[in-house]
């Protein structure tokens, strides 16, 4: 066992290890998984000196509260995320995008994700976990990835290894901005649908609805109306699919989503847009633009340049 | 050749091999499944063969849609040659505690649980594919006369190990989870078995299926393992 480690006073709502997720098992029922919002959990890493493919720590609405114990770490929370740092008497307020040292008893208090919905929390150093199937990512319904495939608990050790020599402060000017305008191609079923739901589809607003997990976002709305058939012989799915099933309101499929499905497919979100509207919090508002798939490519790209280039500034 | 490839979403390519549910036109399926998890070409992060589609996940950062097309376009397949279908014996009891939904199946089959599980054991099945949760295989087909809808109401909690009935196939949940299946018994084999390292899942798509009836004895014996 090793000397560091944190103790998990508050679990927080759906706290996991993340990191690119798994490749090549979706013909056997397992999904990529992986971190929700990418460019957040690259940024995370790259604050604290790690590979950018490091597990991390994400959660979800209100975080963990982590009390530490060991050798002097850093730190660092991306997102649009609440928490202070406890240290001895004093109480310091955190900021995102910020890399901070901690110390044997200092504890981590990982409040809330303000109007979004997704976190990120690393070190400069190793979680000590088990890889599975070329992944660290948790899955908690198929209890697949580290952690023994389960959720972070109250009470729970985590030990650490491996602390990295970047010490130094890090820091990056970013404001996690929203976006309310979700773009998408047509899906391959997009002929299910009436004209009129086909224009509703692009002309109202959608809402995100509770029931909505790392597996899939409910959307409340405009009924869809079907005219062909309300079921498809089932076939695979992928992250970003929008299907309809017979009760007219849209699931897209997010990262965790059942490899197979047998709702008709009306439309697909674009991977540009995918990080944005996993943010999305329930009761948010939407509205969906349809785009050409060489334009969905052509964002995609600048995107990653984007992301790219905020990570070259953090040096 | 592929006819009918179109783009599903910018991250996947949606290989269409026809509407129908048969073997021919999922073994074709499977064979392209097959030569593609072989080749791995450089880009392609995911393959999911499904009764009569093919749907090929790519890596936007490396590559994009018209570059895969014509790679999956390029591969020749030998349609005559037989796909090497592995037989596979899964024993399943049907102690009434397992066999959920035979009463269901008595009435809507009109036929007594001797007849049912008679018709439904010591035959082959074969594999379509697996999927929805992990490892779960779709097997077929199921005799005429032995065919039902889904549950009107689906269980909110399966157990792990049911085999399900519904249309023309056979399926086995590996994890407690919910479902509509209607449920004829409960196999003690770990169909997915997440500890395994290389390959977790017992049945892969193109296999072929025996179900062996046993009772509650041997069943509580076979599971210990």
């Amino acid at each position: 066992m090793s000397k560091n480690y944190f103790k998990v006073i508050r679990s927080g709502i759906n706290t996991t290890f993340q990191d690119e997720g798994r490749n090549n098992l979706y013909h056997i029922g397992i999904p990529f998984s992986g971190a929700m919002d990418n460019r957040n959990f690259y940024i995370s890493n790259k604050l604290v000196g790690n590979n950018l493919n490091m597990p991390v720590m994400e959660f979800a609405y209100q975080g963990p509260l982590l009390k530490y114990y060991g050798d002097k770490i850093n730190f660092a929370i991306t997102g649009d995320v609440k928490f202070v740092i406890k240290k001895n008497e004093s109480i310091i307020e955190g900021n995102c995008y910020e890399s901070y040292s901690i110390e044997d008893g200092d504890e981590i208090d990982i409040m809330s994700t303000n109007r979004s919905v997704y976190g990120y929390f690393s070190i400069n150093a190793k979680f000590d976990l088990k890889l599975q199937w070329g992944s660290y990512s948790i899955n908690t319904k198929a209890n697949i990835g580290s952690n023994n495939g389960r959720k972070i608990n109250n009470d729970q050790e985590i030990h650490i290894i491996e602390i990295n020599s970047h010490k130094t402060k890090k820091k990056l000017n970013y404001i996690n901005t929203k976006i309310d305008k979700i773009r998408v191609i047509e899906g391959t079923n997009f002929n299910y649908f009436s004209e009129t739901t086909k224009k509703n589809l692009f002309e109202n607003e959608f809402i995100v609805s509770k029931l909505s997990d790392r597996m899939g976002m409910r959307l409340e709305g405009p009924k869809i109306e079907n005219i062909v058939d309300t079921n498809i012989t089932s076939e695979g799915l992928i992250k970003g699919v929008i299907q309809v099933p017979a009760d007219g309101n849209p699931i897209i499929m997010l990262s965790d989503h059942g490899t197979i499905g047998g709702y008709p497919k009306i439309a697909v979100v674009i991977s540009a847009d995918y990080d944005k509207l996993v943010q999305l919090s329930p009761g948010s508002k939407m509205k969906f633009q349809k785009i050409e798939l060489t334009d969905a490519e052509n964002l995609f790209k600048l995107y990653e340049m984007e992301t790219q280039n905020l990570i070259s500034q953090i040096l | 050749m592929i006819k009918n490839i179109s783009n599903l979403g910018d991250t996947a390519l949606y290989c269409d091999f026809g509407n129908q549910i048969n073997k021919e036109i999922n073994s074709s399926v499977i064979r392209y499944y097959k030569s593609l998890k072989e080749l791995k070409i450089d880009g392609i992060n995911n393959l999911t063969p499904s009764y009569n589609k093919l749907i090929i996940s790519y890596d936007l950062k490396k590559t994009n849609f018209l570059k895969i097309k014509k790679k999956v376009e390029e591969i020749t397949i030998n349609q005559e040659e037989n796909l090497s279908k592995k037989k596979i014996k899964i024993p399943v009891c049907c102690d009434e505690n397992f066999s959920l939904d035979i009463n269901r199946l008595e009435k809507k089959l009109k036929l007594n649980k001797e007849e049912i599980l008679d018709n439904f054991f010591n035959k082959e099945y074969f594999c379509y594919m697996t999927g929805f949760i992990a490892g779960m295989p779709f097997l077929g087909d199921l005799d005429k006369n032995m065919r039902v809808k889904r549950l009107e109401t689906p269980r909110v909690k399966v157990p792990k190990g049911s085999v399900g009935l519904t249309e023309q196939f056979a399926n086995i949940y590996t994890f407690e989870s919910p479902g509509g299946w209607n449920i004829i018994g409960n196999t003690p084999l770990k169909i997915f078995d997440n500890t395994k390292e290389q390959e977790p899942n017992l049945i892969n798509p193109g296999d072929i299926i025996i179900f062996n009836r046993i009772n509650l004895d041997q069943y509580n014996e076979q599971k210990l393992f």
